[in-house]
């Protein structure tokens, strides 16, 4: 934060540059195994026919509708389990009898496959964008849920000595110093939930929707037998996890980076 | 204590401990801490409270705080009772206890924030009590970035944020090195001297003790009993050469032998006063779902 500019300038560069040099080893290394294993087309397409496809898809209008349909699910489905887990993690933390009450449903909740319910949800719920939300805000909440808990639960008790003897409220103990004491847990777990959010959310549209890049594979994989399609469908989901993880670690530099 | 030496030291007493007992309850049997501890700060008076670990130093700064409630006997300020978290009262604690995610103006300001109090004028407030300790050129740093003492001073000026009355001082100097030590003690007599609050320092340290306080009031290991309250004669304002002076060696002197009952400064953490502490700085256990972790 402090570094001189052309410091940080010099940092950016080595970024980028390391990685783009592990991309370039990780396309060559591609390219080498279809070479080397002479694979067709529907087993492992060449890592340029599959850039064309990228391109063409996102250029023709096919990938775009169905990447705004599976961002969508994720985002709103992320913010709401997200939400929920940091008010049930914090009743956890300091509610034993919450505790008790809850956390056997939490766990069997965690512990059951997301695939099983999903079909249930959409059965449920309909094949709209309702039951991606939920299956999102599902496999989000858990992770979340612990590391809010964890990060509550450990807060140094003399700063909770220091808020009493400045006769904190409640709501300003929990706001002034529980809260930004535990943000570094919560926002660790928000990295692993927001990954987990993808799968949710392809793992829903896979149960049952007319839109989402889950669709799309399956679709590509399935009817279209585009192969080449099915695989920039992959990238599209990996670059939306990739960017999406960044945010929460852009959020996590920005809320705690300078404290820490 | 008869009616007639209490109504005489009303007018002048700004802390007033009388017959102060507490004790607490450590694995299912009760210890006594403090026994009928009872001694008076005049208001602007420096005391120290100065004994070997155990003796319940830092219980008797949370009773006067109001942190902590007497089994029995009675705490009063300026004649009123002390009340649960008393607002006349600034603490600086043993450690500087700054929130990391501060920077040093915030967490100066941090108690006038929950007093709701706006923000220009809390900063402003700040950064004066900033200027005030010697800090003021690092008002935007943050607690990771200063060191041991800068971190203590900024703690003295948050105690100060609320404009007490009186300071409680539990043996803040004490991680900090003898040189550094005795500079922030002539220092701590000038914010004295600018602020007009009385203090109570609790301190390891027989040097300390007489070259801040008016009297020191000497506790013997736990359970804490007054040994003795020896007036330091010495003037004011006081210079480091005082130390130098047969008056303070007579007073160390004197304190010395009050406390040889006691091996004081060596004395090994148990008794009394730690497993007090010990429950005070476990942080909580970081278990989750887990029905075998015991009752906290």
């Amino acid at each position: 934060m402090t570094a001189a500019p052309s410091t940080s300038r010099r940092h950016w560069r080595s970024v980028v540059l390391s990685v783009l040099a592990a991309a370039v080893v990780f396309v060559l290394a591609w390219k080498a195994v279809v070479i080397v294993g002479g694979y067709p087309v529907f087993i492992l397409p060449a890592p340029e026919v599959v850039a064309g496809r990228f391109v063409t898809a996102w250029a023709d209008g096919t990938m775009a509708p169905h990447a705004f349909a599976t961002l969508s699910e994720i985002v709103v489905g992320f913010v709401v389990g997200a939400t929920l887990a940091v008010v049930v993690g914090y009743l956890l933390a300091r509610s034993p009898l919450a505790e008790r009450l809850l956390s056997p449903y939490l766990v069997a909740a965690q512990a059951t496959p997301i695939l099983a319910i999903a079909p249930l949800l959409v059965l449920w719920l309909g094949t709209g964008l309702l039951p991606k939300v939920v299956i999102c805000a599902l496999i989000v909440f858990f992770p979340v849920a612990v590391s809010t808990m964890v990060g509550i639960r450990s807060i140094d008790r003399r700063l909770l000595e220091l808020g009493r003897s400045l006769r904190a409220t409640r709501w300003q103990v929990f706001r002034h110093l529980e809260l930004p004491a535990a943000m570094p847990q919560i926002l660790g777990g928000m990295r692993v939930g927001v990954t987990l959010a993808v799968i949710g959310a392809i793992v829903g549209e896979w149960a049952g929707a007319d839109r989402g890049l889950g669709v799309l594979v399956n679709l590509a994989r399935g009817s279209l037998f585009d192969f080449p399609l099915m695989f920039a469908t992959l990238l599209t989901i990996a670059l939306i996890a990739i960017v999406l993880y960044l945010l929460v670690v852009l959020v996590e530099r920005a809320l705690v980076g300078s404290w820490r | 204590m008869d009616e007639a030496r209490s109504t005489e030291d009303r007018s002048l007493a700004a802390i007033n401990v009388e017959k102060v007992t507490r004790s607490f309850t450590v694995d299912g049997r009760s210890v006594l801490v403090l026994d009928q501890v009872t001694f008076d700060v005049p208001s602007h008076g420096i005391s120290a409270v100065l004994g070997p670990n155990g003796s319940g130093k830092s219980t008797l700064l949370r009773l006067i705080s109001g942190l902590l409630e007497p089994d029995s006997g009675r705490i009063t300020i300026d004649d009123q009772p002390v009340a649960d978290a008393d607002q006349r009262v600034g603490l600086v604690f043993q450690e500087p206890r700054l929130l990391p995610w501060r920077t040093a103006i915030d967490n100066v300001a941090f108690p006038l924030q929950l007093a709701g109090v706006g923000e220009s004028e809390r900063h402003e407030r700040a950064r004066a009590l900033l200027d005030l300790v010697g800090v003021g050129a690092f008002s935007a740093a943050y607690p990771h970035q200063l060191s041991g003492g800068m971190r203590q001073r900024v703690a003295i000026a948050r105690a100060l944020a609320r404009d007490p009355q009186i300071l409680l001082l539990d043996e803040p100097f004490s991680a900090l090195d003898a040189l550094t030590r005795e500079r922030f003690n002539g220092e701590l007599l000038e914010l004295w001297q600018r602020t007009g609050t009385a203090i109570v320092l609790v301190t390891h340290s027989i040097s300390e003790a007489i070259y801040i306080a008016d009297e020191v009031v000497v506790l013997s290991k736990g359970p804490g009993r007054v040994v003795a309250r020896v007036p330091v004669p010495l003037g004011r304002p006081r210079n480091p050469d005082v130390r130098e002076s047969e008056a303070f060696s007579r007073a160390a002197a004197t304190i010395r032998a009050f406390l040889s009952g006691t091996p004081a400064e060596l004395a090994e953490e148990e008794a009394a006063g730690a497993p007090i502490r010990d429950v005070l700085e476990r942080a909580g256990a970081p278990a989750f779902f887990d029905p075998f972790r015991g009752a906290p």
